[in-house]
């Protein structure tokens, strides 16, 4: 199976999350924003940076970039989508998944290794996880600060599309401690931890990212 | 050619650490009495003069604010050249 990885002008991540398709066992295909071409793949990652230098709002440039329009198109009839951190504040902005992603409440920068509780296990990303497990992955951003109005919190959650929450510290002040969220199918999964940057332990804290990968698998697989 | 003024905040429910930060130096600079700061984003746009009202309400709500977490204001302003005419409509 053939997994499109975007690179923007300004992505850093797009050679890591290639790297956790290819250790998944799938094939990485790079994807280029400026091409209206997903080039056939059967899933589509949009990676972390600072695309477009995160100018007017973090994936506000990004979200008109023609390849953009592609994956809109094909996350509604179903494609799925993984947004990591700058990539989960495109699809924010495209429409794809509710909110928005806002300033830290503590205005740091956070870059550590944080734990995560998974709370959903039947999105397109997360069947390998056993639900209220654990996981050991990257946060790295600066506008992370996960925000919607009540009534879309209560929907999120009432709907179990709260893909993933912070525990103990909750050091960007996401509302609810939301780390990642998906879509009403649960075919698109946005987050801003980094599980690419988590699939061995060798350059990770852990390798609990690359479940996100292998769930992927299973689910082209067997549809 | 029209001068139009576009300003974006924050909304009122959603915190703004910037503004609260801001707000914090000022005592520390010796400013008192300043309660609270809120940080926008002020855009001047020169458009020409068949760019309708909807049209440039789009253009906010689309690209310059991010409805979920922002408001915006849009405004055409006079704007005096050098020689002293005036353009633009208010």
């Amino acid at each position: 199976m053939r997994v499109g990885v975007i690179t923007f002008p300004g992505t850093l991540d797009d050679v890591d999350a290639a790297r956790a398709v290819t250790t998944a066992g799938a094939e990485a295909v790079p994807l280029w924003h400026g091409d209206a071409d997903l080039r056939g793949v059967d899933a589509v990652i949009v990676p972390g940076g600072f695309s477009y230098g995160d100018y007017l709002r973090c994936g506000a440039i990004a979200r008109f970039a023609p390849v953009m329009g592609e994956v809109v198109t094909a996350a509604r009839g179903g494609m799925p989508v993984l947004g990591i951190c700058n990539g989960f504040q495109i699809l924010c902005e495209a429409g794809l998944l509710p909110g928005a992603l806002v300033r830290n409440s503590g205005l740091h920068f956070v870059c550590r290794d944080q734990w995560l509780r998974v709370e959903n296990t039947t999105s397109a990303w997360t069947t390998r996880y056993d639900r209220g497990a654990e996981i050991l992955v990257p946060l790295k951003s600066g506008e992370g600060r996960y925000v919607a109005d009540e009534a879309t919190l209560d929907r999120l959650e009432g709907e179990g599309r709260v893909a993933f929450r912070y525990v103990g510290e909750n050091r960007n002040g996401a509302l609810r401690d939301i780390a990642g969220i998906t879509d009403e199918r649960g075919r698109v999964l946005g987050l801003m931890p980094h599980p690419e940057h988590a699939i061995d332990a060798l350059t990770g804290p852990s390798d609990d990212g690359l479940g996100m990968f292998l769930s992927l698998l299973d689910t082209v697989v067997t549809a | 050619m029209a001068r139009v003024v576009v300003d974006v905040m924050p909304k009122q429910e959603i915190l703004d650490p910037q503004g609260q930060a801001v707000a914090g130096a000022l005592p520390r600079l010796g400013f008192e009495g300043v309660t609270s700061v809120r940080q926008g984003k002020h855009f001047e746009l020169e458009v020409d003069d068949d760019v309708d009202d909807e049209t440039l309400e789009r253009i906010a709500e689309t690209l310059l604010a991010n409805p979920v977490i922002e408001d915006w204001t849009v405004r055409r302003v006079t704007v005096e050249s050098a020689d002293g005419s005036v353009a633009g409509a208010v």
